[in-house]
């Protein structure tokens, strides 16, 4: 119970985010922070009745097909790892509702939030891999939104999408890795895979697996040679920094490090990489931090220190190296969000977090001070701090090491002491050095954007709380402590065991280290203006660094893909055409020959005098199409061509195609008249080789497509559906017309479809046309006897119209032609009355037809489902007989082809009347305009 | 007849592959057009041709004769006449607003999205 609710807490949490933050500006932060406040006093209850390596688990099914359960599990190190989520969580939310304070944008902020804190519970609590690796993607995605949540400013989306690209490459390796690793263990179960232990590690598989998997741990956790998209990352505002890039993403690493330990633990592979690559991190981070000057920067190379430092204790491995990393990340989380939240209050209270210029802030920000002073104190290991007790184990733990003791005691020395001269620099200097002693020879508060003053109650709270549990940690119950530790530790290191932490331990020699390690801390720190005056140092490590390498390789990526794309995409839709039509033409001819070559030459038979006429007409009026040069030669060829085409259909036994193809060849003029004489006639742009190119070309496609006909008639089929549905269509759908039928029954869902898309397409002929709406209506004839004609003839096609849509369903007939019948009347109406007297005469606008149509086809569907029937069944009413009409028979279909009827109503009249309302200036207009028109925002484009 | 069809089908689709290639814009929704005639008639053609005998049941009878068209292509193409001249008018509104945002019909100065 208590593992879903941590997960859909956060989930409610984004959902509901973007309101909270509207309907109560001010308190966002304080009412989201009760779910990680909710959460954490759950996990809390936990400690305590999970020992050894007991858990708790729950799993459903969520891709049976695939073997994938949402397995989801509380262990001791689990649980550890939960708590610092939702337990700084909460605090992050505070505060941020203080740092977002009118921000718009903050309820997206809060939404991104909730989903990353889902992403992180998941990363603890999962126990399936895949289910982990999803959560762990989340974490990614929603880090890359935080950091980029600024994002006017190009370098903030840049460094977003860098930490994006680098963690997601990670992972995408890890996936790999946990492919191998479950196919070596049999099983995507986490827990099962832990189980077998070292000896998973002997398989073959395993091994390939783990390089993959710390690729994974490496890029989350920012180490070596991954570590530069971390302080970049500090482009994100500082409740993201405190939350993800320093408490809790980018330990995820490192949990996975301490999850993974008992499978690979010891093996050369595993801790010659963590050894190494930690030390390096741990250095390379604490050295380029001496250089920073920029607050949440130096906080940023000290995180990648510390991650260094877990890796490296991970990577040693054993009991008292585990336990140690278990202290020091648990101490991590409380002080950096700290340190972090601190930085981000200087920033607020004096508009800068360059610390050069800053000093002597306790005065003004002495809530802050307190909570950075105490940070800093428990960072640089002074007892009685949490900070001091997790040195002690870690120099525990290295003087432990047989042969490497010497050398990794030594790196633990000098990093530590780099650790706390930076913790110094963060958490003292801004406060207590002193403001008369100017940094770099200038005055501070003369420096200063603004004068330096506290931040609100939600900005200093959280800090205050979590610095003083850095405190109070050494002196809560052991057994307590015993308990939050001991089973972590147990999970680690595969083995149960019980952990006694204490604060004091005597003197002996880590106490030794530690004094040697704080001097050597404070002197570095008392040296710190000799570093800051040559951050060029810094800066040229960091440019030397890693990063090149993945600048190098992003760049040569993004290139290559233009060449590439460039080769395709060149944006000549000639060639285009010609790629597409070409290999299309080469396809086809290939399977011409593959079925057994061309077709024999067909029968003669049928041929008349007629339909040669008919044929030859086709021909001609398409050559005079495309080769026409003035516009209304083209649409004479392309009308010669429909209407030939209508009169095949009519002779072939389809008169519903002949009839519609009549309408609507006639819509197409009417059309047509109306845009295409508003538009510049057809120029020549190509050179006649190009011309005879293409004329070659189109004549290839034409022979392919002849060839094709033929075969394809040639071809004897088996019976097909078309007999079924013929003998279905009177007994079971009551039709005669089996076209209508099919159009209105057999496949009615086919047909809304259809409608929608006449429904969308009227929709964008308007948007494209808007612009123009508003102009005069085009000058309506004054032809008299066109004016009574017109008036007859609507009347006439409403009458004809209605006949269609009845009889449609028995005879030739049907909504379409019914609608586009009337259309034509309408139309016809409009050029003798105008455009507005026709919208008048139609009593509603089209687009309300077009959606009372859609509306009607879909409720008609419903009926069907009410009665325990599929979607779209068709339902009649018993037949009774009137006068005149004689025997009715009403149902559903009809019902659903009244629908058709309006839509294709709508949608031409729609389309009809927007092009005449906007056809009436004059075409030069259209070319002389353009440029104008070039500085609004393009409507269609 | 299936001949006279396929070489009315070849005519139209070798006029509309010539046009859709012009880099007029104009030219290129003729070819559009011609397309979908090209179109129609090849899937009306490919079923089969019977002449003058349309897919209807007679009035007493509840099952059609033996030998009637195809009802199905023509169900098909039915619906694709219309499509097609939605297609035809979204295309035509479309470009009548392109060619007025870029100042001309040309395809080759349709070069970038933010005109």
């Amino acid at each position: 119970m208590l593992l879903l609710v941590a997960i859909i807490g956060p989930v409610l949490g984004a959902l509901i985010a973007a309101s909270l933050c509207k309907a109560f500006p001010k308190k966002a932060g304080w009412i989201l922070a009760s779910i990680p406040a909710v959460i954490f006093v759950g996990l809390l209850t936990q400690v305590g009745s999970l020992n050894g390596l007991q858990a708790e688990s729950v799993s459903f099914a969520w891709v049976p097909s695939l073997g994938v359960d949402f397995q989801l599990q509380l262990n001791g190190l689990g649980l550890l790892f939960a708590l610092m989520i939702p337990g700084v969580g909460a605090f992050i939310f505070v505060y941020a509702g203080g740092y977002l304070h009118g921000h718009p944008l903050s309820g997206r902020f809060f939404t991104f939030l909730m989903l990353f804190m889902t992403g992180m519970m998941g990363i603890a609590l999962s126990d399936n891999l895949i289910v982990f690796f999803v959560f762990w993607e989340l974490t990614s995605i929603s880090s890359y939104l935080l950091i980029g949540f600024n994002h006017e400013d190009e370098a903030a989306r840049k460094k977003a999408l860098q930490a994006l690209l680098v963690t997601g490459f990670g992972g995408v390796a890890m996936l790999a890795g946990f492919i191998l690793l479950a196919t070596a263990g049999g099983s995507y179960q986490f827990s099962t895979l832990i189980a077998q232990g070292a000896s998973l590690a002997q398989n073959p598989l395993a091994q390939a697996a783990l390089p993959l998997l710390l690729l994974g741990a490496f890029t989350k956790s920012a180490q070596f040679p991954f570590q530069f998209w971390l302080p970049n990352a500090m482009a994100a505002p500082t409740p993201v920094s405190a939350y993800l890039h320093s408490a809790t993403m980018v330990k995820a690493g490192v949990f996975l490090l301490f999850k993974l330990s008992p499978i690979y633990g010891g093996t050369p592979a595993w801790s010659i990489t963590l050894i190494t690559c930690g030390t390096i991190t741990l250095l390379l981070g604490a050295v380029t931090g001496l250089f920073q000057r920029d607050l949440k920067r130096i906080l940023a190379f000290t995180t990648m220190s510390v991650l260094g430092m877990l890796v490296l204790l991970i990577g040693i491995g054993g009991e008292l190296a585990l336990k140690s990393a278990i202290l020091f990340m648990l101490g991590h989380a409380l002080y950096k969000a700290t340190l972090f939240m601190t930085a981000g209050n200087v920033d607020h209270g004096t508009g800068t977090r360059e610390v050069t210029l800053l000093g002597g802030l306790r005065k003004a920000m002495p809530l802050t001070a307190l909570a950075a002073g105490l940070a800093a104190l428990s960072k640089g290991g002074f007892p009685p701090l949490l900070g001091f007790v997790s040195k002690e184990y870690v120099y525990k733990a290295s003087i432990d090491l047989a042969s490497l003791a010497p050398v990794l005691t030594g790196i633990a020395i000098v990093g530590n002491a780099m650790l706390l001269a930076l913790a110094f620099k963060a958490g003292v200097h801004p406060y207590w050095s002193s403001a008369a002693k100017p940094g770099l020879g200038k005055s501070y508060s003369s420096l200063l954007p603004h004068t330096p003053h506290e931040v609100p109650f939600s900005m200093w709270i959280g800090p205050i709380i979590l610095a003083s549990l850095g405190l109070t940690f050494g002196f809560l119950p052991t057994e307590w402590i015993s308990n939050l530790i001991g089973p972590a530790l147990s999970i680690s290191s595969g083995v149960a065991t019980t952990v006694k932490v204490s604060l004091w331990h005597g003197f002996n020699l880590p106490l030794l280290l530690s004094l040697v390690t704080m001097a050597l801390g404070i002197l570095i720190y008392l040296a710190r203006e000799h570093f800051w005056k040559k951050q060029r140092i810094g800066t040229r490590i960091e440019r030397r660094s890693t990063e090149r390498a993945y600048e190098f390789a992003f760049h040569q990526f993004v290139e290559k893909s233009k060449e590439v794309t460039l080769l395709l995409q060149n944006g000549s839709m000639r060639f285009y055409l010609w790629v597409i039509l070409g290999v299309s033409g080469l396809l086809l001819s290939y399977k011409l020959l593959a079925l057994g070559g061309l077709p024999a030459f067909p029968s003669t038979e049928g041929i008349s005098i007629l339909n040669t006429t008919i044929t030859i007409a086709i021909v001609l009026g398409a050559l005079v199409a495309a080769a026409a040069r003035s516009i209304v030669n083209a649409l004479a060829g392309l009308g010669v061509v429909g209407f030939g085409i209508a009169l095949v259909y009519g002779f072939n036994g389809a008169p519903d195609l002949a009839i519609t193809q009549i309408v609507v060849e006639t819509l197409t003029v009417a059309f047509m008249l109306y845009a295409v004489l508003k538009l510049p006639s057809f120029k020549r742009y190509s050179k006649k080789s190009l011309r005879i190119q293409d004329a070659i070309f189109a004549s290839c496609g034409g022979i392919i497509v002849f060839l094709l006909v033929l075969k394809s008639s040639a071809l004897e089929l088996a019976p097909t559906i078309s007999n079924q549905l013929s003998e279905w269509s009177y007994p079971l759908a009551k039709g005669r017309n089996i076209v209508n039928v099919i159009l209105v029954d057999f496949r009615a869902l086919d047909t809304f479809g259809e409608i929608a898309v006449l429904g969308i397409a009227a929709l964008g002929v308007s948007i494209c046309l808007r612009p123009h709406l508003d102009r005069r209506q085009l000058s309506a004839d004054d032809n008299l006897i066109f004016r009574v004609g017109a008036n007859a003839l609507l009347l006439t096609c409403i009458a004809l119209s209605i006949v269609a849509l009845y009889r449609g369903h028995n005879e030739p007939g049907g909504g379409f032609i019914g609608g586009l019948i009337l259309a034509a009347g309408f139309i016809l109406y409009a050029m003798a009355f105008g455009e507005k007297a026709a919208r008048t005469k139609l009593r509603a606008s089209p687009i309300n037809y077009i959606g009372f149509g859609l509306a009607l086809a879909l409720v008609s569907g419903f009926f069907g489902p009410m009665t325990g029937k599929p979607f779209m069944s068709a339902l009649w009413l018993p037949d009774f007989t009137l006068p005149l009409l004689g025997k009715v028979h009403l149902g559903t279909p009809l019902l659903f082809d009244v629908g058709v009827f309006l839509c294709v109503v709508g949608f031409t009249l729609q389309v009809v009347f927007n092009l005449q309302a906007s056809s009436s200036d004059l075409p030069k207009r259209a070319v002389t305009s353009a440029k104008v028109e070039k500085k609004e925002p393009a409507n269609c484009l | 007849m299936e001949l006279l069809n396929a070489i009315a089908i070849g005519a139209i689709a070798a006029a509309c592959i010539y046009s859709l290639l012009r880099r007029s814009l104009l030219k290129f929704i003729v070819g559009i057009a011609l397309l979908s005639q090209a179109v129609n008639l090849l899937v009306f053609t490919s079923a089969g041709l019977t002449p003058a005998a349309p897919p209807i049941i007679e009035p007493g009878m509840s099952a059609p004769p033996e030998t009637i068209a195809d009802p199905l292509p023509q169900a098909l193409v039915l619906t694709a006449i219309v499509i097609g001249f939605g297609l035809l008018v979204f295309t035509l509104a479309l470009s009548r607003r392109a060619i007025e945002a870029v100042g001309s019909d040309d395809l080759n100065n349709f070069k970038n999205t933010d005109t």
